[in-house]
């Protein structure tokens, strides 16, 4: 039995992609622990690891080396199908593009994960319905996604993610494609989810949107180079700075 | 993913661009039309020999007895056939001499040279079944007798041209001279043929056997046509008698010699008819379904086209917990409906088509083999239709699979990532 359980545990995490004769270490050498109940973001540069990082968590992805425990269970070398039944119960995601399927109905696509865990349809429908009124478009079940404003197709996005109760929300640049003031909105949205509980893993570039979260994690070529209170002043590195790094 | 979703997924992607499905489809549309076609067709030739064959019987065996010499040195008998018959009175209902009595009878001083004489015995007739061995039914009077036979009576059965044409109707009790001798009509056959001609069906005359082997100055009979009890019976009718035959011809030696007599069975022939049509539209069939497998290899295409369009769906998917097998059963069971959709056009199509062939080809066959009472049925059994579509789902599922499985593989990362 491991001593301390946190929701996720990553230890000594490498990623390297070997890239002609070179060798791209994506994460180098990443240690993080996020527990129950937190609203983290992890910051960085394109090219900082961010995304691989992401793909780990979201068990997209399996680390070339290290370990990675989400909810106490080793994920970092299971294969495929495995970790297909991991997402589908424990991680709840949150893209940019939103990634609604066009094909679908609003709740047809809120269903899809609760579908691939072999929920009954009847349950299955409610449980959609509820996570669309958490998100304030029941209305709009059957209509398609492109029949929604951009801020409505996130905020059905999220209504997936919450659907099948996961243990995590991860948002990948959630408010990359919106206007700022949507953006802002669907922020609002996950800080109450925050509030009532729910752990969220945010991942962007920006910090003006990094600091709405309650801690950062900051990456710079695939080490950590920040974690704390979001609050910490130097958490956010100027714009300047940070660019002069990623030109570094 | 349960099935139901995945199958209202497939129809709703196949609605969504119906061009491209019915493209799609096309290959197995007209693969399967094709082989339903053929096997209807096929079916409605083997269906019109078979009626045919009814109508003669099919527990009717011929025996050709040439005998040596030209039948001068040696021959079977009538008497010795009729004893053979007599003495396996369970296996044979009947025999009677087929004796050509010559071409051409006198009546009121005119001669009609075109009318067929024939000696045959009272066997001819069947009485269960109120025709004769041809097929022809009575319209008046009676057919030969036994005692006709016997006595060697001059009493005749014609058919419905004489009476109406040579007789001027009516024709019970008149007589016609055949070779000087004088025939009183006992029987008349009901018209055959759709208009009456002279030297058709219709324009026959029979009479005993043994006055037409008289008329004919002949010894012997080359052809007897021997009915068996039941068509269950016929083979081993057909054997027996061939063996009769044999021990009757075989020389000193004990060989056989074939060639003064041959036997043959109605069943003989349909049998050897059907074999040959099985042949023939095995053949056309196996060509048939080469377009089926293009049709197959089309909906892999497709498919894969579909799998690269639909990349970044199967990611999503994927993302939100789908497993390899889920995303492979989307494709197949997208796969195998498409197909399926298209078996099932196919069938529609062509039971239509055999239909309409069945109906042009079936009136231009009936009439030109004069072969009246006689339907073109062009319908598929039941098992084609069932086989076809269970083939063409197949075909779906079986080419579906590639693209399906490349489906499954993707990397959920590089899938969301596509654009």
């Amino acid at each position: 039995m491991r001593p301390v359980e946190h929701l996720i545990e990553l230890k000594d995490v490498y990623k390297i992609y070997p890239m002609g004769s070179e060798d791209v270490h994506a994460l180098d050498g990443v240690s993080l622990t996020i527990d129950r109940g937190e609203f983290v973001a992890i910051v960085g540069q394109s090219g900082s690891g961010k995304s691989t990082a992401m793909n780990i968590i979201g068990c997209l992805d399996v680390p070339t080396s290290g370990t990675y425990h989400l909810g106490g269970v080793d994920v970092s070398t299971m294969n495929d199908d495995q970790q297909a039944e991991i997402r589908n119960k424990m991680l709840g995601f949150i893209f940019q593009q939103y990634n609604l399927i066009p094909k679908l109905t609003v709740l047809e696509n809120v269903e899809l994960p609760l579908l691939y865990a072999g929920m009954d349809a009847a349950e299955r429908r409610e449980r959609a319905r509820r996570a669309l009124e958490r998100v304030g478009l029941a209305d709009k079940a059957k209509h398609l996604p492109n029949q929604l404003s951009g801020g409505q197709q996130q905020r059905v996005s999220i209504a997936r993610a919450l659907a099948g109760e996961p243990s995590v929300i991860l948002a990948d640049e959630p408010t990359g494609a919106l206007d700022s003031r949507t953006g802002r909105e669907v922020l609002g949205f996950l800080q109450k989810l925050n509030a009532e509980g729910d752990t969220v893993v945010l991942i962007t570039h920006d910090n003006s949107i990094a600091v709405k979260a309650k801690r950062i994690v900051r990456l710079q070529d695939g080490r950590i180079i920040y974690d704390g209170d979001a609050k910490d002043p130097r958490a956010v590195v100027r714009p300047e700075e940070s660019a002069e790094e990623a030109g570094a | 993913m349960n099935v139901t979703q995945a199958f209202r997924l497939a129809i709703k992607s196949l609605r969504t661009s119906k061009m491209r499905a019915f493209l799609t489809m096309l290959g197995i549309i007209i693969g399967v039309a094709a082989v339903i076609i053929i096997i209807s067709l096929g079916n409605g030739l083997t269906g019109m020999v078979e009626q045919q064959v009814e109508k003669v019987g099919v527990n009717q065996i011929y025996a050709y007895t040439w005998g040596m010499g030209d039948g001068t040195t040696k021959n079977v008998t009538p008497e010795d056939m009729y004893a053979f018959i007599d003495a396996h009175s369970d296996l044979f209902d009947g025999i009677t001499p087929w004796v050509g009595g010559g071409q051409g009878i006198r009546c009121g001083g005119e001669e009609y040279q075109k009318t067929s004489v024939y000696g045959v015995s009272e066997a001819m007739y069947r009485i269960q079944t109120g025709t004769t061995l041809d097929g022809d039914t009575l319209s008046k009077g009676r057919y030969l007798q036994y005692v006709d036979i016997v006595a060697r009576s001059n009493v005749c059965v014609i058919g419905a041209y004489v009476e109406q044409e040579i007789l001027d109707g009516d024709a019970l009790g008149k007589t016609i001279s055949i070779s000087g001798v004088s025939y009183t009509v006992v029987g008349v056959l009901a018209q055959t043929q759709e208009e009456l001609r002279e030297g058709s069906g219709d324009d026959q005359v029979f009479i005993p056997y043994p006055n037409a082997m008289l008329l004919s100055g002949s010894s012997y009979v080359s052809l007897y046509q021997i009915t068996a009890s039941s068509r269950d019976t016929v083979m081993e009718a057909q054997a027996l008698l061939l063996d009769f035959l044999q021990t009757f011809y075989q020389d000193e030696a004990g060989e056989h010699i074939y060639e003064y007599y041959y036997v043959q069975s109605m069943l003989d022939q349909v049998n050897q008819i059907n074999a040959m049509m099985g042949v023939a539209m095995m053949v056309l069939v196996a060509i048939a379904a080469i377009s089926l497998l293009v049709g197959g290899i089309g909906i892999m295409n497709i498919m894969l086209v579909s799998v690269t369009e639909r990349t970044r769906e199967i990611g999503i998917r994927k993302s939100l917990g789908a497993k390899r097998k889920d995303i492979r059963r989307q494709f197949i069971i997208e796969a195998g409906t498409t197909s399926a959709l298209g078996g099932f056009v196919g069938i529609l199509l062509g039971c239509l088509v055999a239909m309409g062939i069945g109906s042009l080809l079936g009136g231009i066959l009936v009439q030109s083999l004069g072969a009246s009472g006689v339907t073109f049925n062009a319908t598929p059994t039941l098992g084609a239709v069932l086989v076809s579509f269970g083939v063409s789902v197949g075909i779906g599922v079986l080419f579906g699979y590639l693209p399906a499985n490349k489906a499954a593989k993707l990397n959920p990362i590089d899938a969301l990532r596509y654009e």
